[in-house]
C-alpha cells in the first residue's frame, strides 16, 4: 500500500490565488481568477455555481489537465505542500489516479466502450502499484462490493453499455477509489442520473470520507446536494469564489448578495408561487470577456454602489466574528441581511374553473416487432409495450397539473398523445368535452392546434437555428389561424415578445444570439401564440440555471394568471413541482401511482414510491429534516415491466406475494387523493411525513 | 445482400438483354440482315418469355457459364479467369500498402492534433487526393520513364509477370487512395483522443503509450476499418483507369474494352463479378464492425 | 430583464438592422480570410473560373484549328502564322494553352451542372428517407445500396455503354430531339453522375436528418401541424447546410475528375471539343513525344481539384470554429 502517513493539520490540497485562462480566437479568456481553497484531510468541500462560473475548470486545473488551449496563469496548487504546477509530467502521472482521483458527470462517456469493466478497474493498481493481475482482480471485486454494486463478478466481465447508469457511475467511483486516493474530485457525479438512483449514489459518496478517510471536492450546481455531502462550501460566480465557509455559515448566515440571490431563486419548501414567489436574479451572467470591472456581480446586485463596487480590486475578506467564513463583497457589513428580498410581489391565488382536459382510462401501447428470423419463426413476432396504462385524471381551467416521474414512466408518451403526434390505443382524452386522443395533429383544425400547445425542454433545441426568432413566431400565428395579414402578424409578434418581457428587436435576431433563458421565453411566446387553453410544458426549466429558472417559472405563472390557461407541467423535479403545481400526478412505468392536490401528495399518506421520491430530492435548507429512504436496484425497463405492482421490485414497504401477483387497487383516501397500493388504509394513514422542519435558523428571507 | 445481388442481376439483364433484337444486332454485327437475326434468336432460345430467359440466364451464371465473348470468340469464363488473377495481384498490393501507410500516418497525426506533424500529413493527403489517377500516372511516367528511364511505361506483362512492371500502377493507386484513408484515420483518432474516456484514462495516471495503445487505438480503428473495406469499391474504379493507362491486362481493361466494343456477355460477367466483390466487401465490413464493436455485438 | 422591455417604437426602429442577404453573403465570404488553406483553394478555383469566363475575349488561338506538320511541339514554340504556342501544340497541331482554357469552360460547366442535379436528387432522397423513415427509408436505402454496390467506374461504363451517344437513347436525344452532340453527351454524363453520386449524397443527408429530427424544434413544427414536406424543406434541410456545403465542394472535385476521366476513356464529350481527359489520351499514343501535351492537362485538372478540396477544408475549418 502507498504511504498514507500525512499529518492531520496539514491541508491535503491548497489552491493559492489560482488563475486559469483559455486561449481562444477572441484572445485570452480568464476562466478562473484568484481562487483560494483549502481542503483538510477527511474533509469534503463543495464548489457550487451556475454554468460557466468556472467550477469544472478548477477541478481540471487541480488534475493539471486543461487541454492545449488552457493554462494556469498564476498562483499555486499545493498537494501535500508541494506545488503541482511545477511538477514534471511523470510526477503528475504518479499522482493522478493514485493520490488524486476523479469522478465525472457522464459515466457512460467516461468509461471506455470497448473494454470490459475488469480491464478498466484492474489496470489502476497494476500500473500504480505494480501488483499482479490476480491481486488486482481481488481488489477490484472488493471495491465494487464496497460501492454496493450487486454481483461484482458479473459486472467485472461486462462492457460499460451493459450496465445501467447508476451501476456505471458506481464502477467509476470504484475505479477512483481503487488506489486509495487522498483526494477525490467529483464533478457533478449525479446530474445524469434519475432522482431515486441519484439518492443511492449520494449516500455512497457521503460514506466515502467516513470509510476511507478520503478528502473530497464536490462540484455541483445543486445546493441541496452540497448540503447533504459537504462540510464546507465555496460559492463561485463568473470565475471567482464569492463566498467561502462552512455549510452552516453559508446556508444560514450568507454574506454575499449573489449567494442570497441564489437561495431566493430556488424553490425550497415553504415557498409558494402566489404568496411567497421566488425572486430571480435580474440580468444575465456576463460573458467571460465582458466581465465588469470590480465586483463581477455588480450589474445584477441590488446593493450596487457606483464608485465602490466597480473599483477593483475586490478582495476576499474574512467575515468579522465568524472564523472560517470569507466573502468577496465590500459592502457586506452595511447590508441589512434580515430584510426581505426586493422584487417579491405577493399575488392572489388563482381560482380554478371547469375541467378543460379530461383523461379517462387512456392507454397507449407500442408494438415492438421482432424482425429477426427467429422472432418471425417462433410466432412471437410482435409484443406490446404499455407506455401508458389506464391514465385517469382531470385538469381544470387555470390549473397547473404536474406529471411527475423518472425516465421511462410514460410522461412524454402522454404528451405525444395529447399533442396528436401519437394516437391513443384506448380510453378517452377529452378537450372541452371533445375526443382528441384519436385525432392526429394533421387532422386537427388550426384553432384546436392553437388551443393545445407545448413548451419544450431543451432551450438550445427549441428554436430552429436557421430562422429568425420573429419568423418562427409569425409562422405559429399563421398555423394557428390567428391572422394572415402581414402587418397584423408583425404586430402580434411584437405583442408576444412584450408578453414574455423581451425587447421587440429580438424578432430580427437568430436564435444563437439569445441566451438559454431568452430562448425558453420565445418558446413560451410561441406556445401562447394562439388562444391556448392547455399548454403542456415538458421540463421547461430543467436545463436552465437556477436564477433563470425562477424568472421563467414566474413568467409562466403570470401568463397563466392572465390567460387562465391550463398548464400540464411534466417534470422529474419535485421541488419545482411543489412550487408550481396545484395538483400532482405521480407516474411509474406507465401507470399513475398516486394523484392528488399538491398538499395531499407532499404530506402523508403517501404511495411508497412517492415517499421514496420525496426523500430522494435534495433540499438546500439546513432546517429541514428528511426521512431517509434509499431505493434498492435500478429502474426496470418499460419494455419488460415487473408483474403485479410495477413498483414491487424496489418497494421498501412490500407486504408479500400479493404485490408480485396482483395489480393493486386504486384507493381514494380523501376526495381527489388516489393511491394505487396494496397497503392497508390504516398503514397508509399512519405514515410519517418525509420532510419536517427542525429548528429554523436565519432562513433566506 | 443476396437481395441486392439479385436486384442488380435483374437490372443488368433487363438493360442488356431486355431487348432481344438489340442482342442479336450486337452479336451478329451491324450489317446482319433481319432474317439472320431472327434465325439467331430462334436458335439461341431468345424467343422464350422474358422471365424464363432471366431464370435460365441466372442458372447458367451460377454454374460459371457466362457465354461466349463476341470480341474474342472465347468463353467469357476463361477470359475472366486470366484477367481477374492479374487484377487481384494489383489490387492486393495496393490495398495492403495503402492500409499500412494510411494507418501509420493517420494515427500519428491524430494523436497530436494541430501539431506541425499533423498539419504536414493533412496537407500531403489533400494534395495527393486532388491528383486523379490518370494525371498522377502522366506525371510519374514523365519522371520515371522518360526522364530518369528507371521504369517501364507499360505493364502489359508480355514476358510473364514482372514485378518491376507493377511499380508504377501500384504507386499511382496508392498515392491517390492513401490520402482519404489517412484523413479518415486521423479524424477518428483525433476524436477518440479528445473523448471523455481517454481523459479518464489519462487522469487514472496511465502512461501515455498505454493510453494510446490500450484505450484509444481500438476505438479509433473501428471507423477506418469499416470505411477501408467499403472503399474497395472505389479502389476497383481506380484499377480500371490505371489498367487502361498502363495497358495492364486486368479485369478493368477487359471490361472497358468489352464495353467500347459492345461485347455484352463480357460486360455482364465483368459487372456481376465487380458487384459481387463490392457486395462481399460490404458484408465483410458489416461483420467486422460488429466484431470490433462490443456495443453492437451484445445488443 | 425589465429594463429591456421596450416601447413599440423601439421595435420599428430596430427594423433596418435586418441585414440584407447580399451583405450576409459577403460577410461569410470574408470569413474565409481566416483560413489560409481555404484562401489558397479559393484563389485556385477563382483562377480557373476567371479563365473559363474570359476565354472568348483572351487573345488565344482557335482551340480547334489544326496545324498539319506542326505536331507535338514543345513550349514557347513560335506559331506559323505569328504569335507563340506558349504551351506547345498537340498531336494535331492545335494550341495546348487555348485548348486548356476552353477545356476549363466545358469541364466547369458540366461538372457544376452534374453536381447540382445529383445533389438535388440526393438531398430529396436523403431527407425523405431520414425524416419519414419506415418503408420510405427501406426502399430509398435499398435503391441507394444497389447503386452503391457498383464500383463507380463500372457503373459509369455500364450506363454510358448502354445509354451513350451511340445507343438508341443517345440517338433519340440527338436525332429525335435534335440536341447537338455536346449536349447529348452532357445529358448522359449528368445522368451517369447522378446515378453514381446521388446515393452517396442521400446517405450523408439521411444521417444528418436522423440526428436533426430529434430536435425539439422539429417536434414543435409537428405539434403545430406542419406538413412533412414543409418540415423537410424549411425546418430540416437549412440546418444541414454546413456539412453539405463542405461536401458539395469535395463532390464537385470528384465530379470534375469523373468528367475528365470519362473523357480520357473516350466516354465523355465527343471530339474535337477540348476535354482535359481526352487531351491526355490523345497525346498518350505518342509516348515520350506526347509528354508535353499530356502534362499540362494533368496539371490543370489537379490544380482545379486541389483548389476545390482546399476550399472545402477551409470552410470546414471555419465552420468548426464557431
Amino acid at each position: 500500500m502507498p504511504d498514507n502517513t500525512v499529518s492531520l493539520d496539514q491541508p491535503v490540497l491548497e489552491c493559492r490565488n489560482l488563475s486559469v485562462s483559455y486561449y481562444t480566437r477572441a484572445g485570452e479568456v480568464p476562466a478562473v481568477v484568484d481562487f483560494n481553497l483549502t481542503v483538510m484531510p477527511g474533509e469534503a468541500v463543495g464548489i457550487v455555481g451556475e454554468s460557466g462560473c468556472g467550477k469544472s475548470t478548477v477541478a481540471l486545473a487541480i488534475m493539471q489537465y486543461m487541454g492545449k488551449n488552457g493554462g494556469i496563469t498564476g498562483g499555486q496548487i499545493l498537494f501535500n505542500g508541494r506545488d503541482m504546477t511545477t511538477m514534471s509530467e511523470e510526477e503528475l502521472r504518479s499522482i493522478r489516479g493514485s493520490r488524486i482521483a476523479m469522478v465525472y458527470q457522464e459515466p457512460m462517456a467516461s468509461l471506455n466502450p470497448s473494454m470490459k469493466i475488469k480491464e478498466q478497474l484492474m489496470e489502476v493498481p497494476m500500473v500504480h502499484e505494480g501488483i499482479a493481475a490476480a491481486a488486482a482482480w481481488k481488489r477490484a471485486v472488493e471495491m465494487l462490493d464496497a460501492v454496493r454494486v450487486p454481483d461484482p463478478e458479473r459486472i467485472m466481465n461486462s462492457y460499460p453499455h451493459q450496465l445501467s447508469g447508476g451501476q456505471q457511475q458506481r464502477a467509476v467511483i470504484a475505479m477512483a477509489l481503487l488506489s486509495n486516493p487522498q483526494l477525490l474530485l467529483l464533478d457533478e457525479p449525479t446530474t445524469a442520473l434519475d432522482v431515486t438512483v441519484e439518492a443511492g449514489v449520494v449516500e455512497l459518496i457521503k460514506d466515502i470520507s467516513k470509510r476511507f478517510g478520503t478528502s473530497m471536492i464536490y462540484i455541483s450546481h445543486n445546493l441541496g446536494l452540497i448540503l447533504e455531502t459537504c462540510h464546507k462550501i465555496a460559492v463561485m460566480y463568473s470565475g471567482q469564489a464569492v463566498e467561502f465557509g462552512s455549510v452552516g455559515q453559508v446556508f444560514d448566515h450568507m454574506r454575499h448578495p449573489y449567494t442570497r440571490g441564489l437561495f431566493n431563486s430556488i424553490p425550497l419548501p415553504g415557498t409558494d408561487r402566489h404568496a411567497r414567489p421566488l425572486v430571480p436574479i435580474r440580468g444575465q451572467l456576463p460573458l467571460p470577456y465582458e466581465r465588469p470591472p470590480g465586483c463581477t456581480f455588480g450589474p445584477r446586485c441590488d446593493h450596487f454602489v457606483a464608485g465602490r463596487c466597480n473599483r477593483p480590486p475586490i478582495p476576499m475578506e474574512a467575515v468579522i466574528d465568524d472564523p472560517g467564513h470569507a466573502v468577496r463583497c465590500v459592502r457586506y457589513r452595511e447590508i441589512d441581511w434580515s430584510q426581505k428580498p426586493i422584487g417579491a410581489i405577493e399575488q392572489q391565488a388563482i381560482t380554478f374553473g371547469e375541467p378543460v382536459l379530461e383523461v379517462r382510462n387512456m392507454k397507449k401501447y407500442y408494438e415492438i416487432r421482432d424482425t429477426s428470423l427467429a422472432g418471425m419463426l417462433s410466432g412471437k413476432g410482435s409484443r406490446f409495450v404499455k407506455a401508458n396504462e389506464k391514465l385517469d385524471f382531470d385538469a381544470r381551467e387555470a390549473e397547473t397539473v404536474a406529471i411527475v416521474g423518472e425516465s421511462g414512466c410514460g410522461k412524454s408518451t402522454f404528451a405525444k398523445v395529447l399533442m396528436g403526434l401519437e394516437e391513443s390505443t384506448g380510453g378517452e382524452v377529452l378537450l372541452h368535452g371533445k375526443e382528441i386522443g384519436h385525432l392526429p395533429v394533421r387532422k386537427r383544425s388550426p384553432q384546436l392546434i392553437g388551443s393545445l400547445q407545448m413548451v419544450f425542454q431543451n432551450p438550445f433545441e427549441t428554436l430552429n437555428p436557421s430562422h429568425s426568432v420573429g419568423s418562427q413566431i409569425a409562422r405559429v400565428l399563421k398555423k394557428y389561424g390567428v391572422t394572415h395579414s402581414r402587418g397584423e402578424v408583425q404586430e402580434r409578434v411584437f405583442e408576444l415578445l412584450d408578453m414574455v418581457k423581451l425587447p421587440r428587436a429580438f424578432a430580427f435576431r437568430k436564435p444563437r444570439q439569445l441566451s438559454g433563458g431568452q430562448k425558453q421565453r420565445i418558446g413560451i411566446a410561441r406556445a401562447f401564440g394562439g388562444d391556448a387553453a392547455v399548454v403542456v410544458a415538458d421540463e421547461p426549466v430543467s436545463a436552465l440555471d437556477v436564477s433563470v429558472q425562477a424568472a421563467v417559472t414566474g413568467l409562466l405563472t403570470d401568463i397563466q394568471r392572465q390567460k387562465r390557461t391550463t398548464l400540464i407541467f411534466i417534470s422529474h423535479d419535485l421541488s419545482v413541482v411543489r412550487y408550481l403545481a396545484d395538483r400532482v400526478v405521480v407516474m411509474y412505468l406507465g401507470r399513475i401511482m398516486e394523484q392528488g392536490t399538491t398538499d395531499q401528495i407532499f404530506s402523508p399518506p403517501y404511495h411508497p414510491y412517492t415517499e421514496a421520491l420525496l426523500s430522494a430530492v435534495p433540499i438546500a435548507d439546513t432546517s429541514v429534516r428528511k426521512k431517509h429512504i434509499v431505493l434498492k436496484g435500478e429502474l426496470p425497463s418499460p419494455m419488460n415491466p415487473p408483474s403485479g405492482c410495477p413498483f414491487q421490485t424496489r418497494c421498501p414497504r412490500k407486504i408479500g406475494a400479493i404485490c408480485e401477483t396482483e395489480l393493486p387497487p386504486v384507493k381514494e383516501l380523501e376526495p381527489g387523493h388516489k393511491i394505487m397500493c396494496h397497503l392497508p388504509d390504516d398503514v397508509l394513514r399512519a405514515m410519517e411525513p418525509v420532510i419536517a422542519f427542525g429548528t429554523s435558523k436565519e432562513r433566506a428571507a | 445482400m443476396i437481395l441486392i445481388m439479385l436486384t442488380i442481376s435483374l437490372i443488368l439483364f433487363l438493360l442488356f438483354e431486355g431487348d432481344k433484337y438489340n442482342v442479336a444486332a450486337k452479336v451478329l454485327g451491324p450489317y446482319s440482315t433481319v432474317g439472320q437475326r431472327d434465325l439467331w434468336l430462334e436458335q439461341n432460345g431468345y424467343n422464350q418469355p422474358l422471365w424464363w430467359r432471366y431464370l435460365s440466364w441466372i442458372w447458367r451464371f451460377l454454374h460459371g457459364d457466362f457465354g461466349t465473348s463476341i470480341m474474342f470468340n472465347t468463353p467469357v469464363a476463361k477470359l475472366l479467369g486470366e484477367h481477374l488473377g492479374n487484377t487481384a495481384i494489383l489490387a492486393g498490393c495496393v490495398f495492403s500498402l495503402t492500409v499500412i501507410v494510411a494507418l501509420t500516418l493517420g494515427v500519428f497525426s491524430g494523436i497530436a492534433e494541430g501539431s506541425l506533424r499533423d498539419r504536414a500529413v493533412t496537407v500531403l493527403s489533400v494534395l495527393t487526393t486532388s491528383v486523379p489517377e490518370f494525371a498522377s500516372a502522366t506525371i510519374l511516367v514523365a519522371i520515371f520513364v522518360y526522364w530518369l528511364n528507371w521504369l517501364p511505361g507499360s505493364s502489359s506483362f508480355s514476358n510473364g509477370i514482372d514485378p518491376i512492371e507493377l511499380v508504377l500502377p501500384v504507386a499511382v493507386l496508392v498515392i491517390y487512395n492513401f490520402g482519404y484513408y489517412t484523413r479518415m484515420t486521423r479524424a477518428s483518432m483525433a476524436e477518440v483522443m479528445t473523448s471523455q474516456y481517454v481523459r479518464t484514462a489519462i487522469l487514472k495516471g496511465l502512461p501515455f503509450r498505454r493510453v494510446v495503445i490500450r484505450h484509444a487505438l481500438r476505438n479509433a480503428l473501428i471507423a477506418p476499418f469499416t470505411v477501408m473495406v467499403l472503399q474497395l469499391n472505389y479502389l476497383l474504379s481506380g484499377v480500371i483507369v490505371v489498367e487502361v493507362f498502363f495497358a495492364y491486362k486486368g479485369f478493368g481493361k477487359l471490361l472497358y474494352e468489352a464495353a467500347t466494343f459492345g461485347d455484352i456477355y463480357t460486360v455482364e460477367a465483368c459487372t456481376m463479378v465487380a458487384v459481387f466483390v463490392a457486395v462481399l466487401s460490404q458484408f465483410i465490413s458489416d461483420v467486422g464492425y460488429t466484431l470490433l464493436n462490443p456495443r453492437i455485438r451484445f445488443s | 430583464m425589465s429594463e429591456l422591455t421596450t416601447s413599440p417604437t423601439a421595435g420599428t426602429a430596430a427594423k433596418p438592422r435586418r441585414a440584407g442577404r447580399f451583405s450576409r453573403l459577403l460577410s461569410s465570404i470574408s470569413l474565409l480570410r481566416e483560413s489560409p488553406i481555404g484562401m489558397i483553394g479559393a484563389v485556385l478555383v477563382l483562377f480557373w473560373v476567371t479563365l473559363a469566363v474570359l476565354a472568348p475575349v483572351l487573345p488565344l488561338f482557335d482551340p480547334l484549328a489544326q496545324s498539319p506538320g506542326f505536331l507535338l511541339k514543345p513550349i514557347l514554340t513560335p506559331a506559323k502564322g505569328g504569335g507563340t504556342h506558349w504551351l506547345g501544340t498537340d498531336e494535331l497541331g492545335r494550341d495546348v494553352l487555348s485548348r486548356l482554357i476552353w477545356g476549363s469552360r466545358l469541364v466547369l460547366v458540366w461538372a457544376t451542372l452534374a453536381t447540382v442535379v445529383a445533389y438535388a436528387v440526393g438531398m430529396v432522397m436523403g431527407v425523405v428517407a431520414g425524416y419519414r423513415g419506415g418503408w420510405w427509408d427501406e426502399i430509398i436505402s435499398f435503391f441507394g445500396n444497389v447503386l452503391l454496390s457498383f464500383p463507380l467506374m463500372v457503373l459509369y461504363i455500364v450506363i454510358i455503354s448502354r445509354f451513350g451517344p451511340a445507343s438508341e437513347f443517345g440517338q433519340y436525344l440527338s436525332h429525335d430531339l435534335g440536341l447537338d452532340p455536346v449536349l447529348t453527351a452532357g445529358v448522359i454524363i449528368i445522368l451517369a453522375v447522378t446515378f453514381g453520386t446521388a446515393p452517396q449524397v442521400a446517405r450523408i443527408v439521411r444521417g444528418l436528418v436522423l440526428d436533426l429530427k430529434t430536435r425539439d424544434y422539429i417536434a414543435a413544427a409537428e405539434v403545430r401541424g406542419e406538413t412533412p414536406w414543409y418540415i423537410m424543406m424549411v425546418e430540416l434541410l437549412p440546418n444541414a447546410r454546413g456539412p453539405l456545403i463542405v461536401d458539395s465542394c469535395l463532390r464537385l472535385g470528384y465530379v470534375t475528375i469523373t468528367i475528365a476521366l470519362l473523357g480520357y476513356l473516350s466516354l465523355g464529350l465527343p471530339p474535337p471539343f477540348p476535354d482535359w481527359g481526352k487531351m491526355i489520351s490523345g497525346a498518350q499514343k505518342f509516348g515520350s513525344f506526347g509528354m508535353n501535351a499530356m502534362l499540362w492537362p494533368a496539371f490543370a485538372i489537379s490544380s482545379l481539384v486541389l483548389g476545390l478540396n482546399l476550399l472545402a477544408d477551409g470552410i470546414r475549418e471555419i465552420s468548426l470554429r464557431d
